[in-house]
């Protein structure tokens, strides 16, 4: 071991599923290295024990909806080293960022009876639009191989193999057919950031875009191909309106088949 | 496009029916046999033990981002060309680790990953593929500085090359000189002939080794009308051929257009999602990543397929050289195509046409040579 004190690890939990988290509980295997590695401070889903005051990695799940959690993940950037932001809602927003889209105001007025009670923002944001972020990893839920990657780089001071190219890589890694080439099924997976393992694709299925964007993503260009695919423009809007509807490149794309 | 090999062996003909005897020989010479086979309504390569699992009267609609089998008319073993994978994946695999190092009381134990390869005949192998290993013979181990994953596992093939008789949508073969008939680096070469009920395959050996194969396989000898048919039916596919690549002084007419305003147009329909560099049976560009485990006691390094058209691939200290797509695009299509015989001595594209059917976004690099070369400007995308 490189650390000589176990480094403390603090899970926190803003506006999401929890799904993230769980994919850390997810890792059996390695979650008696990762016990033995850190000292988990903080874990919402596995524990309700919180120690300390400062953390040396803090994994931050969710996304920013509400002014009070505007103002608490301040105090949670100022209670860490390291802050890596797991997961579609704590990288772009998540699928609550529909809402985004729309007047919020209205949709409170139709669903609670008294809407005076809810202190809600207009939009859902990603954290690294509130306090700066060391690393983002992605997904939707986040993969947990992934995770444990962040986690052994972390301990062992070195960057996370983490690719930001295209999932089509992933595929052609794992020897898939192209779905959209050989079965003609619209398919986000050429802008979309790898990190699934391409499990939509092994199972004949368009990629749902569930990483979020990749480096450079040309989504015009898809769209044009899912066009000729025979996908109408509500179909190609809905497709980039997903879990990462507010990542740019997913919105700006959705934004160009608004009417 | 030479078709006829030049050799002592003498050609034989082969009943289809007796096809099997020739893979029963294969197997008993210790061979795993990879071969064409039906997978995801697709014909892609895996393990085959009888002939039996060739996609028999099957064939491909090839076409830009477009790839369908359908049924043939006739029950042709080899009706069908290239598809989603090349025979690069068993040589230069897609992901294999290289190195491990643990961790002893004051520093490492570095060993190199261990692996065993089996004797594995490439059946079926088709002349543009046949010629694409030979280029990737030259890259990988053709000088002093040689890949030891990719020797050891070369070292284990033997080729039954299938010559083509019907090429494919987005075939071009011919403009590259890589086929549509094998003219060496085989052991063993077939023909498949159909004809007034006939239905048999022209054998010849390319090495004692395909010799002595063949000669476990029942065959008669082939007359002079079946040497002349095979022939034909060879130069009948070169001719069917539409596609091409205008390859005269290709590397200065490159060079020369760094600038075209063809890249600009390209770049606005690429996805760069590297599709056509993992699918083309020369690209052979890598990535090495050092993982560790949770504890530190072990680290291994890994080499995975890369492509040039990942932002990452050109990453040095302070950031990624070619940062657009444009500059991407341009960097594979004139490595390809024109840097190649600076570095290698001969093109880097043997006319598959794999990277035109399976571009998500239908992109033609014959179209591309051919705009650049006119110069003339596209303005619409396909
Ligand atoms: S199936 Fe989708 S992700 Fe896979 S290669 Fe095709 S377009 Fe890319
Ligand atoms: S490019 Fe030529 S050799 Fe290759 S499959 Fe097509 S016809 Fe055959
Ligand atoms: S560049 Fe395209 S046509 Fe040429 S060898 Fe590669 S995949 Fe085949
Ligand atoms: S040329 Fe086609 S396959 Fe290649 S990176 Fe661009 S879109 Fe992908």
């Amino acid at each position: 071991m490189i650390h000589k004190k176990k480094p403390k690890l603090a899970v926190w939990k803003f506006a999401s599923c929890d799904g993230c988290q769980l994919s850390l509980l997810d890792c059996e295997e390695e979650l008696l290295a990762v016990a033995g590695a850190v000292e988990i401070a903080n874990f919402p889903e596995a524990s309700r024990a919180v120690v300390g005051r400062t953390y040396d990695l803090s994994l931050v799940e969710g996304s920013i909806t509400t002014p009070h959690d505007a103002e608490r993940i301040h105090k949670v950037r100022r209670a860490s080293k390291f802050l890596v932001t797991i997961g579609a809602c704590a990288t772009s927003g998540g699928i609550q960022a529909l809402r985004n889209f729309k007047d919020v105001k209205e949709f409170i007025s139709i669903v609670y009876a008294t809407p005076a009670y809810i202190d809600t923002l207009n939009k859902s944001t990603p954290i690294s639009d509130h306090v700066a972020v060391d690393f983002e990893l992605r997904g939707c839920p986040i993969n947990k191989y992934q995770l444990v990657e962040v986690l052994s780089a972390f301990l062992n001071g070195r960057k996370p193999v983490t690719p930001r190219h295209s999932l089509c890589i992933e595929c052609k890694l794992k020897g898939n057919v192209c779905v959209m080439v050989a079965h003609g099924i619209p398919c986000l997976g050429p802008v979309t950031h790898a990190g699934c393992g391409s499990i939509c694709p092994s199972y004949a299925r368009g990629c749902y875009g569930c990483f979020g964007p990749k480096e450079t993503p040309n989504t015009s260009a898809l769209s044009a191909q899912w066009e000729k695919l025979g996908s109408s423009p509500i179909s190609i809007k809905r497709a980039f309106r997903g879990f990462n509807a507010f990542a740019d490149a997913f919105r700006k794309e959705s934004e160009l088949y608004e009417k | 496009m030479n078709n006829s090999a030049k050799n002592d062996y003498p050609p034989g003909l082969i009943r289809a029916d007796d096809l099997e005897h020739l893979l029963k020989a294969l197997g008993a010479g210790g061979f795993r046999i990879q071969a064409p086979v039906i997978r995801d309504q697709s014909i892609v390569i895996d393990e085959i033990k009888s002939a039996g699992e060739l996609p028999a009267g099957w064939t491909d609609e090839q076409n830009r981002g477009h790839y369908r089998i359908k049924r043939r008319s006739d029950n042709a073993y080899f009706g069908y060309v290239v598809g989603p994978y090349s025979w690069k994946k068993f040589l230069f695999p897609p992901s294999t680790a290289i190195l491990e190092a643990k961790r002893t009381g004051n520093g490492f134990q570095v060993s190199a990953a261990a692996e065993t390869v089996s004797p594995t005949a490439f059946f079926g192998i088709r002349p543009c593929d046949l010629r694409a290993l030979q280029i990737l013979d030259r890259v990988l181990i053709g000088s002093e500085y040689r890949d030891p994953i990719y020797q050891k596992r070369r070292e284990q093939i033997l080729i039954v090359a299938v010559n083509c008789t019907e090429p494919g949508g987005n075939c071009f073969c011919t403009s590259m000189e890589s086929g549509p008939g094998a003219a060496e680096g085989y052991d063993i070469v077939l023909t498949e002939m159909i004809d007034a009920g006939q239905h048999n395959f022209l054998a010849q050996a390319g090495t004692e080794r395909g010799n002595l194969i063949l000669q476990q396989v029942p065959s008669e000898k082939a007359t002079s009308d079946a040497l002349k048919s095979a022939a034909e039916a060879v130069q009948m596919a070169a001719r069917k051929i539409s596609k091409k690549i205008d390859t005269a002084d290709i590397k200065e007419m490159l060079y020369a257009n760094a600038e075209h305003p063809r890249w600009e147009d390209v770049a606005k329909q690429c996805l760069s999602c590297a599709n056509c560099t993992l699918v083309c049976p020369t690209c052979f560009c890598a990535n090495i990543d050092d993982y560790t485990d949770l504890t530190g006691e072990t680290a291994t390094r890994v080499r995975r397929w890369d492509s040039c058209f990942t932002l990452d691939h050109s990453y040095i200290h302070g950031g990624s050289i070619r940062s657009s797509v444009r500059a991407r695009y341009r960097q594979w299509l004139t490595h390809k195509l024109a840097a190649w015989h600076d570095q290698f001595g001969s093109s880097g594209c043997v006319g598959c046409g794999r990277c035109i059917t399976w571009c998500p976004s239908g992109i033609d690099i014959t179209e591309e040579v051919a705009a650049i070369r006119s110069g003339t400007v596209k303005a619409k995308a396909i």
